[in-house]
């Protein structure tokens, strides 16, 4: 195998397991080591500079760090369910513990630079391309339809789970950035915003519309059959308090999750969620699926809706046929009927909550921005420009519905494209993240992080009284790790991003760093094929996701080589290392933003 | 050293032994020796071979000295019998709990100051008797814990850490254990796992005294140009007579030979030790050859490792003195006390 090259930002981003997977790259054992210390505003602000929304991350993010999580992969005791570090529910200790941490946050420009751009819709991608480039003196303007910024974020999420002032705070942060909000204004038309002279446009309307469920009886009960985000929506801005004694939802995913829970605390009394597919292949969060059994709604799987049965106008109930998944060559799931008689569920209301579509009626196909023939933009995928080269797509609006910290992520980079296209340069051209990776090492067997690795297994999110939270959509349900808990839920973190750096000049070859390692990650061997290699190992490591770390250059002819998959980071190799060949250094990536730093150097010469 | 307990966690895929235990259930209390020593590449090599051994660890006592070597048995074999005695007298005393109980496995853990200067008698009695044990010497040439004067085994003109040249002959205990009857002797290097932990495990199964000389360099004062006992010396002046390949006679054999370039050994329980030659010339059951090729080949500056010797028919000090079958502690009060017949009998054969 060649040599790795450490100075390649990726190698040693893929190693911080939980960073590589967050579509936002928020540095996590950074920020969750000043939650350790008690630094809860600078563990929030490390939050904030890549997320936005910590908060309301803290409670809702779909979380995948957490599959990524390297405990997951250490911990003998949960070998058989991963329990990763509770990385999501770490974010929200650091916002609710937090103290008044607005006069660190950048200030309006001081002087505009007269640039122009808009954003449809105030949901997360919105936000974030108007947090980016406010500061930056560009004049932002974001519309929306409601009256209150946070799209999805304020109209789907039930508010048991996230509070309003946790979004009245963190939007207000970033309108508070000098961003002009044009609330409770729906763009009807493209063509009219384009004239309107903006220089550049950020469409983040998300996936507005529910997809309905066409089956017979749809039309004659249609009284008591609700699209799913729609309803949540009318909960949200409580134009509905109350929901029928007996209610189906329809639906696998979150929404669906959100929709019984949010009827449970509507009236609902005999609630069901009612799948097409297996309960593993829900779409549906784990930990989602869990809430809503921990409050006693039953899931119902392997039931394909079939016919909304009613009498009088009036909805009586769900006709189920009974299937069962088979599994052809490939793989591919089919849904077969059993042959078993059909179910009927009897039930007051259903909420239909089977997906979600994007639709940009708005968007006259005329103005040069292309779709494909599934109706959605054609976009450049890194620059997120469509067509038309002064319109950029976010969120659930560019892909399909995805989730929050998706949306930020796609914000970020459609700053960055709107800032490099007003300064007239290449979009294309955007620089490497930045990195710094310094040595952590305080004296001989000092480290500046807990290099002992903690044993706990993970920590369990307190929640308030079912009695109460089921009386109430508005009482919180989950009541977050208090400070201390959270110390310890931190110390689970096995600080990733602290690397373990080698020099093989340094090197004398005593093996003590192969024999202190825990988890016999370390070999000193014949190079050779990375296949061949990784099977002659000390330990095998057939993890093909993670790299081999190989250095060459010793006196032995030998090569260095460390399997990355399940290293604690603990520093023993550093610490019995006699010459210094192994540093603890942590690897810190500073993700491209919009602003100068996302600007070929070339001009930025030319301008000093 | 370092202030940290080693984490309980390990590899996923780190296996079990026959007797359900992963290697790190062999394992002992963090070391406090300097990083880098050689002691530790030999206590990791000591748990790999009882691992792989299948032994319970209470069937093992463990017993040392004084100095860095004999402070290493803390750092291996956690659940097994231990014993650090005075400086130097490990021998006598381990051969006196050998003698009271020779069900346990005796594992000797010594140094060159321990075994070649203060404890040179003991150590020479000790392979006479043909005790049943496994003797490791530490061998780094210094005394480390009195930083680094020359020891015993320094090489006469290696330098010290200062670029003082040693004037002294060294003590080799190698030759000195073939001329005091050993019937177990090999050299290896802290740096070369692959060959002592095979050799560990031979001795281990081996009955009678099996010595194994471990040249193990001392990081902080022994590792310098001018030692003979450095890492970069021993790699470049590593004259290896042999590989074993420790095959125990219950499995089939699986290494195919070339004819000539294998040594079988037969011992005493059935086990059978293959060895691989690397001299061709070399002839480990020849006593007298060995004791010649080594000295032939350290006074080139060589520096001699594998198994040396091994005796195929051995005894023990059990045999030489004919005791009882069973520890002390297992005997009655009848056998302990067998009555007045019986002394009246040996009275006689006394008259």
């Amino acid at each position: 195998m060649r040599p790795t090259d450490i100075r390649v930002p990726e190698y040693f981003h893929k190693v911080v397991d939980c960073q590589w997977a967050c579509p936002a790259h928020t540095p996590v054992p950074e920020y969750i080591r000043l939650i350790a210390a008690g630094r809860h505003d600078d563990a929030y602000l490390v939050n904030w500079e890549s997320n936005v929304f910590p908060g309301i991350l803290g409670r809702t993010c779909d979380r995948p760090c957490e599959p990524a999580c390297r405990r997951g992969r250490v911990e003998e005791k949960q070998a058989e369910k991963p329990e990763p570090v509770a990385i999501c529910r770490l974010k929200r200790v650091a916002a609710d513990n937090k103290g008044d941490i607005r006069a660190r946050l950048p200030k309006p420009a001081a002087k505009k630079n007269g640039r122009k751009v808009a954003c449809v819709g105030a949901g997360p991608a919105s936000l974030t391309v108007a947090r980016d480039l406010a500061p930056l003196g560009y004049q932002v303007t974001v519309f929306d339809q409601d009256p209150l910024a946070g799209g999805m974020i304020r109209t789907q999420i039930p508010r048991f789970r996230l509070p309003a002032e946790v979004i009245d705070e963190e939007c207000g942060y970033v309108l508070e950035l000098g961003v002009e909000y044009g609330g409770g204004k729906r763009i009807d038309s493209m063509k009219v915003l384009l004239a309107e002279g903006y220089d550049a446009i950020f469409v983040g309307s998300g996936a507005p519309r529910g997809r309905d469920l066409d089956i017979p009886g749809r039309k004659e009960a249609a009284r008591n059959i609700h699209i799913g985000i729609d309803w949540l929506s009318s909960v949200s801005f409580g134009h509905v308090e109350r929901i029928g004694r007996r209610v189906v939802v329809l639906g696998g995913g979150n929404t669906a999750m959100d929709c019984c829970r949010s009827s449970k605390r509507l009236g609902g009394e005999d609630v069901k969620v009612i799948v097409r597919s297996g309960y593993e292949e829900m779409k549906a969060s784990p930990w989602e699926k869990e809430d809503a059994a921990h409050e006693g709604i039953p899931i119902l799987n392997f039931l394909v809706p079939m016919e909304f049965t009613h009498r009088a106008g009036k909805l009586t109930g769900v006709l189920f046929e009974k299937v069962r998944a088979e599994y052809d060559a490939n793989r591919r799931r089919r849904l077969v009927p059993t042959g078993e008689p059909n179910q009927h569920y009897e039930c007051d209301d259903v909420i239909v909550a089977v997906g979600q579509e994007n639709a940009f009626p708005w968007i006259e196909r005329d103005t040069g921005i292309a779709f494909d023939g599934s109706g959605m933009p054609v976009l450049d995928k890194v620059t997120m420009q469509s067509t038309h080269s002064k319109v950029f797509f976010g969120g659930d609006a560019a892909f399909g519905p995805k989730n929050i910290i998706w949306a930020v992520a796609h914000g970020h980079d459609a700053a960055v494209s709107i800032d490099k296209l007003l300064n007239g340069e290449d979009l294309k051209d955007r620089p490497a993240p930045g990195v710094t990776l310094v040595s952590q090492k305080m004296g001989i067997h000092e480290w500046s992080y807990d290099n002992a690795v903690s044993l706990d297994p993970r920590f369990k999110v307190p929640w308030a009284e079912p009695s109460k939270t089921l009386k109430s959509i508005k009482i919180e349900v989950e009541l977050g790790f208090d400070p201390l808990t959270g110390f310890k839920e931190a110390q689970r973190c096995l600080n990733c991003d602290v690397q373990t750096v080698f020099t093989s000049r340094q090197c004398i070859e005593c093996d003590a760093c192969v024999d202190i390692c825990p988890m016999d990650c370390i070999t000193f061997t014949s190079n050779g094929d990375e296949p061949e290699l990784r099977n002659r190992l000390n330990a095998p490591a057939p993890n093909l996701s993670q790299d081999l770390y190989v250095q060459e250059g010793l006196k032995t002819g030998r090569a260095m080589v460390k399997d990355e998959d399940v290293c604690l980071h603990c520093g023993l190799c550093a610490e019995r290392c006699p010459t210094g060949a192994w540093d603890m250094q942590k690897f810190l990536v500073e993700m491209t933003r919009a602003g100068p730093g996302c600007r070929t150097r070339k001009q930025e010469r030319k301008a000093a | 050293m370092t202030y940290l307990a080693k984490p309980r966690l390990h590899h996923p895929t780190l296996p079990l032994n026959k007797i359900g235990f992963t290697r790190r259930d062999y394992e002992g209390q963090i070391s406090t020796l300097c990083a880098g020593c050689g002691h530790d590449s030999i206590s990791a090599s000591l748990i790999q071979a009882c691992w792989e051994l299948d032994i319970e660890p209470h069937r093992i006592a463990k017993l040392s000295g004084i100095g860095c070597s004999s402070k290493t048995p803390d750092y291996l074999l956690g659940n097994s019998h231990g014993f650090n005695t005075v400086h130097g007298r490990m021998p006598s005393v381990l051969t006196g709990a050998n003698l009271a109980n020779r069900d346990l496995i005796y594992l000797g853990v010594s140094g060159d100051g321990d075994s070649a200067s203060i404890g040179l008698g003991q150590f020479a009695h000790v392979m006479r008797r043909g005790v049943n044990m496994t003797y490791i010497l530490e061998n780094n040439g210094v005394y480390g814990l009195t930083k680094g004067q020359f020891s015993a085994t320094a090489d006469a003109g290696s330098k010290s850490k200062r670029g003082v040249a040693n004037t002294d002959a060294p003590v080799d205990t190698v030759s000195l254990a073939l001329l005091l009857g050993a019937t177990y002797v090999a050299r290896s290097f802290s740096g070369d796992k692959k060959q002592l932990v095979p050799l560990v495990k031979a001795a281990l199964a081996h009955r009678g005294a099996a010595f194994i000389d471990v040249v193990s360099p001392c990081v902080a004062f022994n590792n310098h140009v001018g030692s003979t006992k450095s890492y970069d010396y021993v790699r470049e002046h590593n004259d290896a007579v042999n590989r074993l390949d420790f095959i125990s006679g219950r499995e089939p054999i699986h290494v195919d030979y070339a004819e000539g370039e294998a040594v079988s050994v037969a011992q005493h329980d059935g086990t059978v030790l293959r060895l691989r030659k690397i001299d061709r010339g070399y002839d480990p059951t020849n006593r007298i050859a060995a004791m010649h090729y080594i000295q032939q080949h350290q006074a080139a500056g060589e520096v001699v490792t594998g198994l040396l010797f091994v005796a195929a028919e051995t005894e023990d000090l059990h045999a030489h003195l004919n005791t009882a079958d069973v520890p002390f502690n297992t005997l009655g009060a009848k056998q302990l006390c067998p009555g007045r017949a019986a002394l009246d009998k040996l009275n006689a054969s006394l008259r």
